[in-house]
């Protein structure tokens, strides 16, 4: 319960900075908010489900042109676009889960498929005209109007609509997790041959956690692409963008249900800061120096992450006894 | 007399090595079978075979009159056989409790039904007291008797139990015995592999040797115990009952 009031409170704060916060904090915020729901999605398929996923680029891209391409295209709702897209998405990875699987492909084999799978598609949408290939795709500049039912409004609508996204992100990590598929996930994901023997129908398991968080990915793709305005097939389906993806619940703890938005809350704003202080330097490239010494030190000193870190610091203050029972899960609560 | 188990001509080799040889037996429902031999002699080969984790080089295996050799260990398991792992295997993020949850979800969606379950199994296998605990703050002989709970939890009806006594104190031992004695009263069909011939002698009414991956003797505990090929297999293995 402990574990709502703060989530809750976390999303009164975040309401709050959305509704007064500086144009330039609101377009920041925006994006750790969805990057925190992308995060998200890739931590529920490692840290619950135990796949690792390093093309998640690929969910994301094709959410992103699935609103793109019906709203530029024929100005039909990105809610619907969002919603083909995770059907598109969902299917894409049960079908690379499924053929993978059945082939014995698994681990870091199955990982190196997804960035493959994730290129492949990279490529082909870049040489593929009917989407813009290179150039890419424009939505209208909005007119600051809200229209709800096309998903369509300002810088302020869209720092909402990413809230609402990652404060869904959290809410639904935490549902499944305390779900059977959370105990039997994670059970997979500890030992795959164990949880076989106790009954676990892991083949399937592992298409279906696959294909939720494709899915969910594709939500966040098709978002991120309207907050950005346009889509290139080298930004939203690059290499670059898969590894931007899973820094977050790297970063903030992976498996945990807070880590993501702790992460990107650290990486990003550190990323964006180191950016306009190497613009000011000339020093080009600061921020991805910087980016690779933090992500090194994390992993170096908070090797779970930082989310974890901190629930330990406020347990070691109240019952200091306790300290050497940090169970992972168990903390969390 | 039926055969709830039925093992036909079992073989199993890994490369050049035959590890389980043309192996015979057949397990009756609500009894206690216990399988011994040496080191290396194939009893957990044989083991992987029934559920699953290893298909049989020829031979079969039929479970209630259905043939099973070639079917997957989930689905083994959700046809009623559940087993242990020799080496112990704990999902090592999750808590005693979560761990012997796990097994009741081949049956039921329910997590409250799951936890009632786990708790059922682990208050049998005495671990109640260390449900909330991680599973490296067991120690090795919990951590047997953590597999045993799991494997519980799956509700089975034939239990396959891979040295789960291994380093119990004998009267932590007399306690497991009683456990399973009272299970198998209850209708649990066992078969475990044991070093301890005392514990094999007190528990089990049926006794199937396996030397070198062949069976070399059957019978009931006492004359198992008296046949002069037992006495050889072990002996020969510098091993003393
Ligand atoms: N996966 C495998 N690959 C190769 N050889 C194996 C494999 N599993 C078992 N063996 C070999 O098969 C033989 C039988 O092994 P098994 O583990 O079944 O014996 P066991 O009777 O359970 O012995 P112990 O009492 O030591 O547990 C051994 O020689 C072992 O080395
Ligand atoms: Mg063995």
């Amino acid at each position: 319960m402990k574990r709502w009031l703060a989530g809750a409170m976390v999303f009164v704060v975040l309401t709050l900075v959305g509704s007064f916060a500086d144009p330039y904090l609101i377009s920041l915020m925006t994006i750790v908010l969805l990057f925190t729901f992308l995060g998200q999605s890739w931590n529920l398929m490692l840290g619950i489900g135990g796949q690792l996923s390093i093309g998640h680029a690929l969910f994301v891209g094709l959410g992103a042109y699935s609103v793109g391409v019906l709203y530029v295209k024929y100005g039909i709702s990105p809610w619907i676009g969002l919603f083909l897209g995770m059907i598109i998405a969902g299917s894409v990875g049960a079908a690379l889960a499924w053929l993978s699987f059945r082939f014995e492909v698994r681990g870091i084999y199955f990982a190196l498929l997804t960035i493959a799978a994730a290129e492949f598609a990279r490529i082909m949408f870049s040489g593929w005209e009917f989407v813009g290939a290179m150039q890419g795709l424009f939505f209208p500049a909005p007119t600051g109007e809200i229209e709800f039912l096309m998903l369509r409004g300002g810088a302020r609508f869209y720092y909402f609509v990413a809230l609402a996204l990652a404060a869904l992100g959290i809410a639904g990590t935490e549902l499944i997790s305390r779900s059977y598929l959370g105990y039997v996930w994670r059970a997979m994901r500890d030992d795959e041959p164990a949880a076989r023997a106790l009954g676990v129908r892991t083949f399937r398991h592992k298409i279906l956690v696959i294909s939720v968080s494709a899915a969910a990915a594709a939500a966040g793709g098709g978002v991120l692409g309207l907050v950005q305005g346009s889509i290139f097939p080298d930004s939203i389906m690059g290499m670059g963008l898969s590894v931007d993806v899973l820094i977050g619940p790297v970063v903030g703890g992976l498996g945990t249900t807070f880590g993501p938005l702790i992460g990107s809350l650290t990486a990003i704003p550190l990323n964006h800061l180191m950016s306009a202080i190497g613009d000011s330097l000339r020093i080009p490239g600061l921020n991805n120096i910087t980016y690779g010494i933090v992500l090194i030190l994390v992993v170096w000193f908070l090797p779970v992450g930082i989310w974890p870190a901190i629930v330990r610091l406020g347990e070691a203050i109240q019952a200091p006894s306790k300290v050497w029972l940090p169970h992972l899960r168990k903390a969390e609560e | 007399m039926t055969a709830l188990l039925e093992v036909k001509n079992l073989s199993r080799s890994f490369g050049g090595l035959v590890a389980v040889k043309d192996v015979n037996f057949t397990l009756e429902a609500g009894r206690i079978t216990a399988l011994i031999g040496p080191n290396g002699a194939g009893k957990t080969t044989c083991f992987n075979l029934v559920a699953g984790s290893l298909s049989p080089t020829s031979g079969q295996v039929f479970f209630e009159g259905r043939q099973i050799n070639n079917t997957s260990p989930e689905i083994v398991c959700r046809m009623g056989i559940a087993r242990t792992f020799q080496i112990v295997r704990p999902m090592r993020d999750m808590s005693v409790l979560e761990n012997a949850m796990v097994g009741a979800f081949s049956w039921t969606k329910s997590v409250k039904e799951a936890k009632s379950k786990a708790y059922e199994s682990l208050e049998r296998v005495g671990l109640a007291g260390k449900a909330n605990a991680r599973t490296d703050q067991l120690t090795l002989p919990d951590r047997k008797m953590l597999e045993t709970a799991k494997a519980l939890s799956t509700r089975p009806k034939l239990l396959l139990l891979d040295e789960v006594m291994a380093g119990l104190r004998p009267t932590e031992a007399a306690g497991v015995v009683r456990v399973l004695q009272t299970l198998a009263e209850g209708g649990l069909t066992i078969l475990l592999v044991e070093h301890v011939m005392r514990i094999v002698m007190e528990v089990a009414s049926n006794v199937v040797v396996l030397h070198h991956g062949a069976k070399i003797a059957e019978g009931n505990p006492a004359a198992v115990v008296a046949d002069p090929k037992v006495l050889d297999s072990y002996l020969g293995a510098g091993f003393h009952a």
